[in-house]
């Protein structure tokens, strides 16, 4: 970075508003930034604070209800604004580039890959084909993908989630630009790829010279790849500053919400809690005069923060571009901000109540290729699961970890009976279930085995009140039969999950993702179920309505000893709320323990590269990097020894490749599965390090 | 490739088969009446009857029967038109030719005019060259074919005099006389095509991958016709290729109107006859036409779309 240089992109007082039939709606207010040379800009908040419409807005593609009211955005001294159509096709993808979400929705799946980079270079230079190809062939070496020449020759669908991000990081980098645009992306990947992605990114600005602004809703990834970083809330930026000075010492009450919201790999339920914000984000049209986040803040002032909107001032005593949008920031004891106020006692862990034994699941698939015919191979096997061991108790929490197309929910359809296992019992309350079907169980056994689904999107019925649908469970279940008495259970439901009775009479479409969601856990609860299945509950969730949802899972939990069954791919949030861990990768347990156990070393090789890859939102733990090459081998051809030996970066040589590795006992129910002697393991470093003393910590 | 190729010309065969069955049933069979009184009328004496079942073979056993149908079938004897006293060979050719004819030009037409106007309509929803190919499409769409054909005869026959009020072709094969039928079958076929590319194109639009390729910084043009258009016409056309067996039935109306010798007209003609030879031949071959316009179908759909090709 350089401060003498002059700054590629400025944007003064920008207010953008979306044109509906409604009327005006204000997406951004009075938003400014300015992005020097070289350097990364982080732009974190949740869904709806307008961060992406400043990207779209960058790149002048609002579509054609939205507009820039007032405010400029001059790139390289040239205000974007009052550009034309023509000027701004030889800016796009030449001098700013995008990289989106959803890599896969946004190549063009009738088109290989060649032509598509190709086409970057060749729309924006007057080169020959030979050289654009080379260049492209160059930048996807650059992008660190194997086998640049079989990417080339492909479509999109015939690669992975991974190597299709880093192509479309190529195609940005084509032409090389001097602006990127990153739209989250890394959110549709799984966390040991967005490592490497992640790594890659923060290369870009060391080799290319690259500005970027990197948008996220998740603090850790911002904190590992940005300079600087700026917090939005409702359509307003809140907090800026360096990422040093903004994680050490935030000062908006909002940044401090967002940090109570996401546990630390430090942090635990019982130690220190979550605290979610309180109340909704505002919709765009209700937003209150003053200070936006006024109605949710703990530290409101009538009379002083509900009066004319303010703008942005500098801290005092920090860093001088560390400024803020709140005018009691220095009223407000930093130190006691952080989480964990309310200490609460471990739950006592009663009888087991699941135990799974040497479970298998194998899918048939069947090949009808020529040579299958002709080899007579047939029908081959999916193996999703291959001898499943574990345990769980009453009140335990027991979280499922791995990437997707590990077999977790695999193993939960198994459990919920919508599939049968191929071999090995699954002993619920003493019963084995794994084959019998779920319309061949009792009541009784299905009422007490339910799941809160990933999506609450798509899992209730949109035609039906929230109140039938709950009460109709109930009549199910048998729980009650009587009309009153099944509408005082639904009463007490919604009581349980913290929302108001009135929802009794609403419509799917007229909630909120999080309120969605706990209908969803009402749903699951409805019959006092023995176990739940919470799969990947808040992955589709903003971080404080998922701190929210989290917190009601544990005290629902704590209220009827449920045992949760948590799968999920966050680690973070495994740590926060598990009481033991099993680690999945292509349908085996490579490790299981207590949460400390599997957190702290000897660790399975691929617990450690997972750790790794948990982003952490502050700056004061460090952490050593591993980062997996490659990506998941097919469940079709997995390896002959150790499903994990393609990837591993600890293989000690041809028996990993030839012999399955044994089971090895460190201690108990701690089960590593691994070629590699535990004494050896035992000898790692561990790959995250709090430090003893910490200037926060200290303060406090 | 080449077991997919096998298997549908398999699935083809299996499908013409069956069909023969139920046609066979249907028509040869004392199922739905007796042959013999369909051919000879409801006025033949008994002796007559039974003295034409033994010669036709109507007496053997059904399956003979049908194994011997179904062989001359194949080999090219479609057996002799009562109505025509002829082999119907000879009768359905010239006819089918007529139609293909027709078929052609309506197509040729219809297909870049309707997939041109959809994707322009397509490419900015809501504006108002959109709106106006809309609503002229279902306009269009909703006229049936017997009401288009008066209005035009009505303007452009009684009230220009620019073109012949009939398609007899009786003196031999004038184009003018095929302006008319194929106007009414494309005028009536342009606005479901039209609107069906619409549709595509316009989800095609709002895509992700347009939405890069513009940011790109490409050229509109080639955003429109590299990116938009491969993708947007994947639908269009096994629309298309649907429409090719509508086309078959669907000329009878416009044959009959219009005195156009084509087979629609011939269809017609055999069901109101009782000429059962030809009935059976003329289903035979609005069968064929379907199944393979169907196989061709799928098989233009791989190649369309990379995604099914190589998986």
């Amino acid at each position: 970075m350089n401060d003498k240089q002059e700054p590629v992109l400025i944007c003064k007082d920008l207010c953008i508003s979306y044109y509906t039939r409604a009327g005006e709606i204000p997406a951004v207010v009075d938003f400014s930034l300015t992005v020097k040379p070289g350097e990364t800009i982080g732009i974190v908040g949740e869904s709806g604070c307008g961060k992406s419409t400043v990207a779209m807005a960058i790149m002048q593609y609002m579509g054609a209800n939205g507009g820039i009211k007032s405010g400029s955005i001059m790139f390289k001294g040239r205000d974007l604004t009052t550009f034309s159509e023509d000027e701004l096709r030889s800016i796009r993808g030449a001098e700013i580039s995008m990289i989106y979400q959803e890599p896969f929705a946004s190549l063009n799946p009738s088109l290989k890959i060649s032509t598509q980079l190709m086409e970057v270079p060749l729309a924006h230079e007057t080169i020959s084909r030979d050289e654009a190809r080379e260049r492209s062939l160059q930048m996807l070496t650059d992008v660190k993908l194997p086998d640049p020449e079989r990417v080339m020759n492909s479509y999109p669908h015939q690669l992975s989630g991974g190597q299709q991000q880093r192509v479309v990081i190529a195609m940005g980098l084509l032409s090389n630009p001097s602006l990127l645009l990153l739209d989250e992306p890394t959110t549709a990947l799984d966390v040991t790829v967005e490592a490497g992605i992640v790594n890659l990114i923060s290369d870009i600005s060391n080799k290319f010279g690259t500005s970027q602004i990197y948008i996220s809703h998740n603090l850790g990834l911002i904190l590992e790849t940005c300079d600087r970083v700026f917090v939005m809330y409702s359509g307003e930026v809140v907090e800026e500053g360096t990422i040093n000075s903004l994680f050490t010492w935030p000062k908006h009450p909002y940044t401090h919400g967002l940090f109570s919201c996401i546990p630390l790999p430090t942090a635990d339920k019982n130690a220190a809690p979550l605290k979610p914000i309180r109340g909704q984000l505002p919709l765009p049209f209700e937003r209150p005069s003053g200070c936006y986040f006024g109605p949710r803040c703990d530290h409101f002032k009538k009379g002083l923060c509900d009066q004319d909107h303010f703008r942005m001032e500098n801290v005092e005593g920090s860093a001088p571009d560390h400024r803020v949008r709140c005018l009691r920031y220095n009223d407000i004891d930093h130190t006691k901000e952080a989480s964990g106020e309310t200490v609460q006692e471990p739950l006592e862990i009663g009888k087991r109540v699941l135990n799974v034994d040497g479970m298998k699941k194998y899918y048939e698939v069947k090949d009808s290729s020529l040579m299958a015919l002709i080899t007579g191979k047939s029908v081959r096997h999916v193996k999703a699961n291959e001898e499943l061991n574990f345990t769980a108790h009453e009140s335990e929490t027991v979280a499922i970890v791995g990437e997707s197309g590990c077999g977790k929910s695999t193993f939960a359809k198994v459990l919920m009976g919508l599939e049968t296992g191929t071999e090995g019992e699954i002993r619920h309350l003493g019963k084995d279930i794994s084959d019998i079907e779920v319309r061949d169980r009792s009541t009784k056994q299905i009422r007490s085995l339910q799941m809160v689904f990933q999506n609450p999107f798509d899992t209730l019925n949109p035609s039906h009140s929230i109140g039938g649908q709950i009460s109709r469970v109930i009549k199910q279940f048998g729980v009650e039969s009587d009309k009153k008495k099944i509408f005082d259970r639904v009463m007490t439901l919604l009581d349980t999950v913290k929302l108001p009775r009135d929802f009794y009479f609403r419509k799917p479409r007229q909630l909120s993702g999080g309120q969605k969601q706990r209908i969803g856990i009402a749903r699951a609860f409805a019959g006092n179920p023995s176990i739940v299945i919470a799969d990947e509950p808040v992955s589709a969730l903003d971080v404080s309505v998922a701190a929210a949802v989290t917190e009601l899972l544990m005290d629902i939990q704590r209220e009827h000893k449920t045992t949760l069954l948590f799968i999920s791919h966050d680690l973070s949030v495994v740590r926060y709320l598990a009481d033991r861990i099993v680690v999945m990768y292509l349908g085996h347990i490579l490790e299981r323990g207590s949460t400390n156990e599997v957190f702290d070393p000897p660790y399975h090789p691929y617990t450690e590269a997972l750790l790794s890859a948990v982003p952490i939102a502050d700056p004061e733990i460090t952490k050593r990097k591993i980062v997996l090459e490659g990506d998941l081998p097919s469940a079709m051809k997995p390896p002959k020894g150790c499903p994990f030996c393609t990837r591993c970066h600890r293989k000690i040589g041809d028996i990993c490749d030839n012999e399955p590795p044994p089971d090895q006992i460190v201690r108990d129910r701690h089960v590593i599965k691994c070629h590699i002697p535990i004494e050896e393991l035992s000898k790692i470093a561990p790959v995250i390090t709090v430090p003893e003393t910490s200037e926060r910590i200290q303060a406090a | 490739m080449v077991l997919l190729l096998s298997k549908r010309i398999g699935f083809m065969i299996f499908t013409m088969i069956i069909v023969s069955m139920i046609l066979f049933l249907l028509l040869e069979t004392g199922l739905t009446g007796d042959p013999a009184t369909r051919v000879l009328g409801n006025f033949a004496s008994d002796e007559q009857k039974e003295l034409w079942r033994d010669q036709q073979g109507y007496n053997q056993p059904v399956v003979v029967r049908y194994a011997k149908w179904l062989g001359n079938f194949a080999t090219g004897d479609l057996g002799t038109s009562i109505r025509y006293k002829g082999p119907v060979k000879e009768v359905l050719l010239p006819r089918l030719w007529n139609t293909a004819i027709l078929g052609f030009w309506t197509f040729a037409i219809m297909i870049p005019l309707s997939l041109g106007m959809g994707v322009l309509s397509g490419m900015k929803e809501g504006s108002i060259l959109d709106r106006t190919i809309s609503v002229f499409g279902i306009l269009t769409t909703s006229v049936p074919e017997f009401a288009s054909a008066v209005f035009f005869s009505a303007l452009f026959v009684f009230g220009l005099k620019w073109l012949p009020g009939t398609s007899s072709m009786s003196g031999g094969f004038e184009f003018k006389q095929l302006i008319l039928p194929a106007m009414v079958l494309v005028v009536y076929d342009f606005g479901y095509v039209a609107r069906m590319t619409r549709a595509s194109m316009a989800e095609v639009m709002t895509s992700q991958y347009i939405r890069s390729a513009v940011l790109k910084g490409l050229p509109y043009r080639q955003v429109i016709f590299r990116h938009a258009l491969r993708n947007a016409l994947i639908a269009p056309f096994t629309v298309i290729m649907l429409q090719i067996n509508w086309l078959l039935s669907g000329v009878i109306v416009v044959e009959f109107f219009f005195a156009y010798k084509g087979f629609g007209a011939l269809l017609l003609e055999a069901s109101l006859n009782n000429d059962i030879a030809l009935l059976e031949a003329c289903a035979m071959v609005a069968v064929v036409v379907a199944v393979s316009s169907q196989t061709l179908a799928d098989i233009g759909y791989t190649f369309l779309n990379p995604r099914i090709r190589f998986s």
